[in-house]
């Protein structure tokens, strides 16, 4: 089967979400099990019928417990991808490549996290030290957000972006946010200015370009795209899927090769874009991953929707805001606003505004893109009604 | 050792006792002798014995020539700062008590594509936050120091630091 005859083939037709809090009482397979079977009743389809697990290598409820819990039957294609928040959009391509190939017929994908409730995970020193911890940690370098502000420092140096664009970016993000009850930054406004006195987590990154601390769960249902139209919600068709893993590259610290801003989104895109039967120009909305600010930066770079060294100028004149801008990113809020789950709710987000069921619904959004993170190896959707 | 003697910086001086806390590097199979290296004064970067091409972090094969005979050579210690970060809390409590402290990737003057994470300091024993993160500039020159980290269980190890060229 080639990339051109997966396309269109596959829908995501269920998808569900928990309440997403700093503090959830329930465990995290209970919030998984519950999710599931919410995803299914969301497709009309009964969990028996599950017969395809699909999630990220750092998900703690395992495929056993899964079917043991939401009562599947035979489980027939099961498989993790790594690398955190690289990994989303994989899951569900991967999901959707076992339905396209016949390996199953009902194929469910999740993320269940209580990233609110537990220990920060850098705080655990223990795991700090080995490869490649050894070589940046001793430093300080103990966060993400210390790997990404040196990166960010960089791309500042080089492209002139400046602290400007980043609240550009949060801003607009934070408004989507405030049109979503769902969201944890609902009933929180936050202007330019806001953003500009923010306390730093690690220059040049503040607070608010750091993702939010959440406990949530979310998942998807994907079918076959004949098996779809028959589901009660429009099918959000798994148009083209990639993922990207450039040359030389170094998870997080991608500082050993020769242009460290050329990262994974680039070979992502390149893929992603060989399978398309369309562009970045006809990409009508965008859940880009947001575990911090600039990322998206250089996502929108990545995926080709402006030149290189030109993402920050996109920024501006409101244009990533929904109503205002020429492409309206992370409409629900995001990781940065919505909720932390390592960007599962960017795709459930995607197949919202493909339904037309946004809290921030781009009008006729007939094409949306879903991207995992940068700066990891990374996976990337194109979803379309 | 290939290149052993290219580089003498010789000296390793203790960090003082406000760096307690510290994470210290934890080595591996193939990173043995960088912190072998450290202990001696000398900044080592692996090299492809078939190619010569220097890599790090190291690993097993070259990627441009898939041999796996390798070495390790010392290199000049200098550099240029490529970027930095200045971290704020919530950090581990050692680093917090010393925040903002700047944190630097060092591009080396042997291989561009090589950056190492650091600390720009005023001498081997310097405090991270003892420099001015405002003061920083990329391009700048920068060249290898080594200061002493003491474990709790007694042991210790030398890690590369950096400092102005010329200071
Ligand atoms: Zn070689």
């Amino acid at each position: 089967m080639t990339a051109v005859a997966f396309r269109d083939t596959t829908a995501i037709v269920g998808i569900a979400q928990t309440e997403f809090s700093k503090h959830l009482v329930p465990t995290e397979t209970e919030l998984a099990a519950r999710v599931i079977v919410d995803a299914c009743a969301d497709a009309g389809i009964d969990p028996s019928e599950i017969n395809a697990l699909c999630s990220y290598t750092m998900e703690a409820t395992e495929e056993v417990e899964i079917a043991r819990n939401v009562g599947a039957g035979d489980i027939t294609y099961f498989s993790q991808i790594g690398y955190g928040g690289g990994a989303g959009c994989g899951v569900v391509g991967q999901a959707a490549m076992a339905v396209a190939t016949g390996q199953a017929e009902v194929a469910v994908a999740w993320r269940s996290r209580k990233r609110g409730s537990g220990p920060r995970p850098w705080s655990n020193t223990s795991t700090q030290l080995a490869v490649p911890g050894q070589w940046t940690r001793p430093h300080g370098m103990l966060r993400p957000a210390d790997e990404i502000a040196a990166l960010t420092r960089r791309y500042m140096h080089q492209f002139g972006a400046t602290r400007d664009h980043l609240a550009n970016i949060a801003v607009a993000v934070r408004g989507h946010a405030n049109r979503n009850p769902a969201a944890m930054m609902f009933e929180k406004q936050m202007t330019h200015e806001d953003y500009l006195a923010a306390r730093w987590i690690s220059e040049p990154l503040c607070l608010f370009d750091n993702c939010l601390e959440t406990d949530g769960a979310l998942a998807c249902v994907i079918v076959s795209a004949d098996r779809a139209r028959d589901c009660p919600h429009p099918p959000a068709y798994v148009h083209a899927f990639a993922q990207g893993l450039p040359a030389q590259h170094q998870t997080m610290v991608n500082f050993f090769n020769e242009d460290p801003l050329l990262g994974p989104a680039w070979a992502c895109a390149r893929r992603l874009w060989a399978n398309a039967e369309f562009g970045p120009a006809d990409v009508d909305v965008a859940q880009i991953y947001d575990a911090f600010t600039p990322l998206i930066l250089l996502s929108l770079e990545g995926y080709g929707f402006c030149e290189r060294g030109e993402a920050a100028g996109f920024t501006e004149n409101g244009n990533l805001e929904w109503g205002k801008g020429s492409l309206p990113v992370n409409t629900s809020g995001g990781g940065l606003s919505e909720a932390y789950v390592h960007g599962f709710n960017l795709i459930t987000e995607g197949v919202k505004q493909i339904r037309g069921s946004s809290t921030a619904q781009v009008e006729g959004a007939e094409t949306c893109l879903v991207t995992g993170g940068e700066g990891v190896p990374t996976s990337a959707l194109l979803l379309r009604r | 050792m290939a290149n052993a003697a290219a580089f003498s910086g010789g000296s390793v001086t203790n960090l003082g006792p406000s760096v307690e806390g510290f994470l210290t590097p934890a080595s591996d199979e193939e990173s043995q002798p960088f912190w072998d290296g450290t202990e001696l004064g000398q900044l080592r970067v692996q090299a492809c014995a078939a190619c010569g091409r220097l890599r790090l972090p190291p690993r097993p094969m070259c990627p441009h020539c898939r041999s796996t005979q390798r070495e390790w050579r010392a290199v000049s210690g200098r550099g240029t700062v490529w970027s930095y970060a200045v971290p704020h809390p919530p950090l581990l409590p050692a680093y917090a008590e010393l925040a903002p402290y700047n944190v630097i990737v060092v591009e080396l003057a042997e291989a561009a594509d090589i950056r190492m994470v650091g600390n720009l300091v005023t001498g081997p024993e310097g405090p991270i936050n003892e420099i001015d993160p405002a003061t920083i500039v990329i391009g700048e020159p920068v060249e290898v120091v080594f200061g002493r980290l003491h474990r709790a269980d007694g042991s210790s190890v030398a890690l590369p630091r950096w400092v102005r060229a010329g200071s």
